[in-house]
C-alpha cells in the first residue's frame, strides 16, 4: 500500500510533478547525450591522431625522441619488428628512418623532414596514404619517388610529376643528396605533417642517407588500445636491449592526453552545476510537497505510524518521480545518440578542430554501458540526496504540531 | 479484574508561550472504566482537547500519570506512544482527517496494514466495517468524492476496524448538520452498547452529550463537575 499511496501522491499535483520530471528527463537526456558524445570524440579524437602517423607505441634509440640525430639508430630493425609482430595483440609494425633535408623545387627552397617507410605496411599504419588529394601512395620499397604534404607543395610552387632535389645529411656524414619526383600530395588536416612531411621509400630512404639497413623507428598499433600497457610491458621485457627503448602513445604526443584530460575535468564542472542546478528545483518541489502535507503526516503519526515509514513513503515517492524522469530522459536519450551513432555528429567548427587534431569526419558518440549510465547515475544519486533532507524532516514531527498545521 | 482503560492521576499541562506559561490542565484525576461513554465539555480554552492529546500519548504532560490498559504510558518515548495508538486507540477528528488518494477502504486497512495484518483479512476486515457504518458500495469512492457525514463515516469505521480498548473523538460531530450527526451518533452509540468500546469524546454539541453516559466539565484546566446521565 505504502507504493500505492506514494504512486497517487505523485498525481496530487500533476503539472508540478511533470515539470520535475521534464526537469530530470531534459538533464538526463543531456548528460547522456553530452558524455557518449564526448567520449566518442575522445577516442576519434586518440585514433585520428594517432593513426595518421604516430602510431600506438614506437621503438626508438634512448634519447631519439628529445634529440632526433641521424646517427643514433636501431641496429637490425627488421628482426626486432618480426619479433613484436609476433606478441599477441599487436595489429601492425612497421619500420620508418628518418632525416631532415632542404627541399629545392624549380622556384623555391624550404626545409622538411624526410620519413622512409615500408610502402606496404604504411597504409595499415598511417592514414597518410589514404589521405592522397593528388597522384597516388608511393608503389614499392626500392622506388624512387616521393609524396609531399600539400602545404608544402604549394609553398614550393609544385605538383605531382615535379621533381623535387633533396639535400640532407647521411648517416656516416657524407651528404645525401638525390633527385626525386613526386608522385602524390597528401592533405591529412594535420598543419604540422601538411606543411612538413615528405616520405619516401625506406630502401630508397637508407640508400640516399648512406644507413644501410638501420632504421629510427619501428611504429607500432596495436588491436586494443586497453591492452597497450600489457603488450609494452612485455616487449620491454623480453625484446629489448638497453639500446632500445619503446614509447607509447602518450609520451609520444603528450599534449593530446593533457587536452583530454583538461576538457574533460571542465567538462564534468558543467555536468555537476547541470545537475546541481536540477537538484535544487527537485528539492524544491520535494520540500513543498512535503511541507504541503504536514497536517496528514501528523494524522497518520497519530494513527500510529512511525516516522519511519513516512520518511520512507517520501523517498519512494521523490524515487519514482526520479526513475520516471530518468526513464524518459533515457529512452530519448538513447534514442538521439543512436541516431548519431548510425549518422554520425558534425560539431559546428569542426572544420577547425580537425586541423588541429586530424579529426576529418564526424564524431560517433561512445555507445558504452558507462556512458550511458553515467548521467543518469549521477542524476539519481543526487536527486537522492534532494530527497535526504524532506524525509529527515519528517522525524522531527511531533504529530499534534503536525495536526495544526495547515 | 479489568482494568480501566483510562487512569489519569494527578495530571497537568503547561504550555510555554515567550516568557508566559499557560497551565491547560491542572490535576486532573479521571477514571474511564470500560464500555463507559463519556464526554468531555467545556468553553473553549478548557482543556478539553489538551486532556485527549495526553491520553491518546500524542502529547507528554508536564506533570502527573497516565494510565492506559494498565500501562504507564506518560513516560514513554514516541516510537512506543506510536504502538500504543496503533494498537490501543482508534481516532475520530473533527475535520475527518482521511488520506486524500486513498479510497474509502483503503483508509481503514490502512491501520490494518500499518499493524502487519494480510491484505486478504484486512480487506475483508474493512468491506465489513464500512457495511457495519452504511458505507457499503462506496468502498472505492476516494474521500473527496464522498459527503463530510460519508467521511465522518469513514473516519470511525477506520477508528474501529482495529477493535481498540478505546475511541477518542475531539468533536467529531463540528462539521456536520445535525441530521448527519444524529444519526452518527446513533452509530457511535450501537458500536459502544454492542461492541463494548469505551468512548471519550469532546464536544460543545448538546445532542453528543445527550448520547453519552457521563458528562465531564472542564474549566480552566480543572474538572469542574463529573456526573452520569
Amino acid at each position: 500500500m505504502i507504493l500505492r499511496l506514494a504512486w497517487r501522491n505523485l498525481w496530487r499535483h500533476s503539472r508540478r510533478s511533470w515539470l520535475t520530471i521534464g526537469a530530470i528527463a531534459f538533464a538526463t537526456l543531456l548528460l547522456i547525450f553530452m558524455i557518449t558524445l564526448q567520449l566518442g570524440s575522445y577516442d576519434m579524437m586518440i585514433n585520428n591522431n594517432l593513426q595518421l602517423f604516430t602510431g600506438h607505441f614506437q621503438v626508438q634509440a634512448p634519447g631519439y625522441l628529445k634529440k632526433p640525430q641521424m646517427r643514433n639508430t636501431l641496429a637490425q630493425p627488421q628482426q626486432l619488428a618480426a619479433q613484436i609482430r609476433a606478441i599477441n595483440g599487436v595489429e601492425d609494425i612497421g619500420i620508418r628512418a628518418k632525416g631532415f633535408a632542404l627541399i629545392a623545387s624549380e622556384q623555391r627552397t624550404y626545409g622538411a623532414e624526410v620519413v622512409g617507410v615500408e610502402t606496404a605496411n604504411e597504409t595499415k599504419l598511417s592514414t597518410i596514404p589514404s589521405l592522397i588529394k593528388t597522384g597516388r601512395f608511393l608503389s614499392d620499397d626500392n622506388a624512387q619517388e616521393l609524396i609531399i604534404g600539400e602545404v608544402l607543395a604549394r609553398n614550393l610552387k609544385v605538383t605531382v610529376g615535379d621533381e623535387l632535389t633533396l639535400l640532407g645529411s647521411g648517416h656516416d656524414g657524407s651528404i645525401a643528396a638525390a633527385v626525386l619526383p613526386i608522385v602524390g600530395i597528401f592533405k591529412s588536416g594535420e598543419p604540422g605533417l601538411d606543411r612538413n612531411l615528405i616520405e619516401m621509400p625506406l630502401k630508397s630512404f637508407q640508400e640516399i642517407f648512406s644507413m644501410h639497413d638501420k632504421a629510427h623507428i619501428i611504429v607500432g598499433i596495436v588491436e586494443n588500445l586497453d591492452n597497450l600497457e600489457t603488450i609494452l610491458t612485455q616487449i620491454r621485457s623480453t625484446l629489448l636491449t638497453d639500446k632500445q627503448v619503446v614509447l607509447d602513445w602518450d609520451t609520444l604526443v603528450p599534449g593530446l592526453m593533457q587536452l583530454i584530460e583538461a576538457d574533460f575535468i571542465n567538462s564534468w564542472f558543467l555536468y555537476i552545476c547541470l545537475v546541481l542546478i536540477v537538484t535544487f528545483s527537485i528539492l524544491n518541489t520535494f520540500l513543498m510537497a512535503v511541507l504541503e502535507r504536514t497536517r496528514e503526516f501528523g494524522v497518520m503519526l497519530a494513527l500510529g505510524a512511525k516516522p519511519f515509514l513516512i520518511a520512507k513513503l517520501v523517498i519512494l515517492e521523490s524515487l519514482l518521480l526520479t526513475l520516471l524522469g530518468l526513464a524518459i530522459g533515457m529512452i530519448i536519450g538513447i534514442s538521439i545518440v543512436l541516431y548519431f551513432y548510425i549518422h554520425g555528429f558534425s560539431y559546428p567548427g569542426m572544420e577547425e578542430l580537425g586541423a588541429e587534431f586530424g579529426i576529418t569526419g564526424k564524431v560517433t558518440p561512445e555507445l558504452s554501458l558507462l556512458a550511458i549510465s553515467l548521467g543518469p547515475l549521477v542524476i539519481l544519486a543526487f536527486t537522492m540526496l534532494a530527497s535526504i533532507y524532506p524525509a529527515l524532516r519528517i522525524r522531527l514531527l511531533k504529530p499534534v504540531d503536525a495536526m495544526k498545521s495547515v | 479484574m479489568q482494568k480501566n482503560p483510562v487512569i489519569c492521576r494527578k495530571l497537568s499541562k503547561t504550555f510555554q508561550q515567550g516568557e508566559v506559561k499557560i497551565p491547560a490542565l491542572v490535576d486532573v484525576d479521571l477514571e474511564i472504566p470500560k464500555g463507559d461513554f463519556v464526554c468531555l465539555s467545556g468553553p473553549s480554552g478548557s482543556g478539553k482537547t489538551t486532556l485527549l492529546n495526553l491520553i491518546s500519548g500524542l502529547d507528554n504532560p508536564t506533570s502527573g500519570e497516565i494510565e492506559l490498559d494498565g500501562q504507564r504510558i506518560d513516560q514513554m518515548n514516541q516510537s512506543s506512544l506510536a504502538e500504543i495508538r496503533l494498537y490501543k486507540i482508534g481516532f475520530v477528528f473533527q475535520s475527518y482527517n482521511l488520506i486524500p488518494v486513498l479510497t474509502a477502504q483503503e483508509n481503514v486497512e490502512f491501520v490494518m496494514q500499518l499493524q502487519g495484518i494480510d491484505s486478504k483479512v484486512r480487506a475483508k476486515k474493512a468491506r465489513h466495517i464500512l457495511k457495519e457504518v452504511g458505507l457499503e458500495g462506496l468502498e472505492k469512492r476516494r474521500p473527496g468524492d464522498l459527503s463530510g457525514g460519508q467521511q465522518q463515516r469513514v473516519a470511525i469505521a477506520r477508528a474501529i476496524v482495529s477493535k481498540p480498548s478505546l475511541i477518542l473523538a475531539d468533536e467529531p460531530t463540528a462539521n456536520l448538520d445535525s441530521h448527519t450527526a444524529e444519526s452518527l451518533m446513533e452509530l457511535l452509540q450501537s458500536m459502544n452498547s454492542e461492541h463494548g468500546i469505551t468512548l471519550l469524546f469532546s464536544t460543545h454539541d448538546q445532542l453528543v452529550m445527550s448520547y453519552s453516559k457521563r458528562l465531564i466539565k472542564l474549566h480552566d484546566g480543572r474538572i469542574a463537575s463529573d456526573e452520569k446521565l
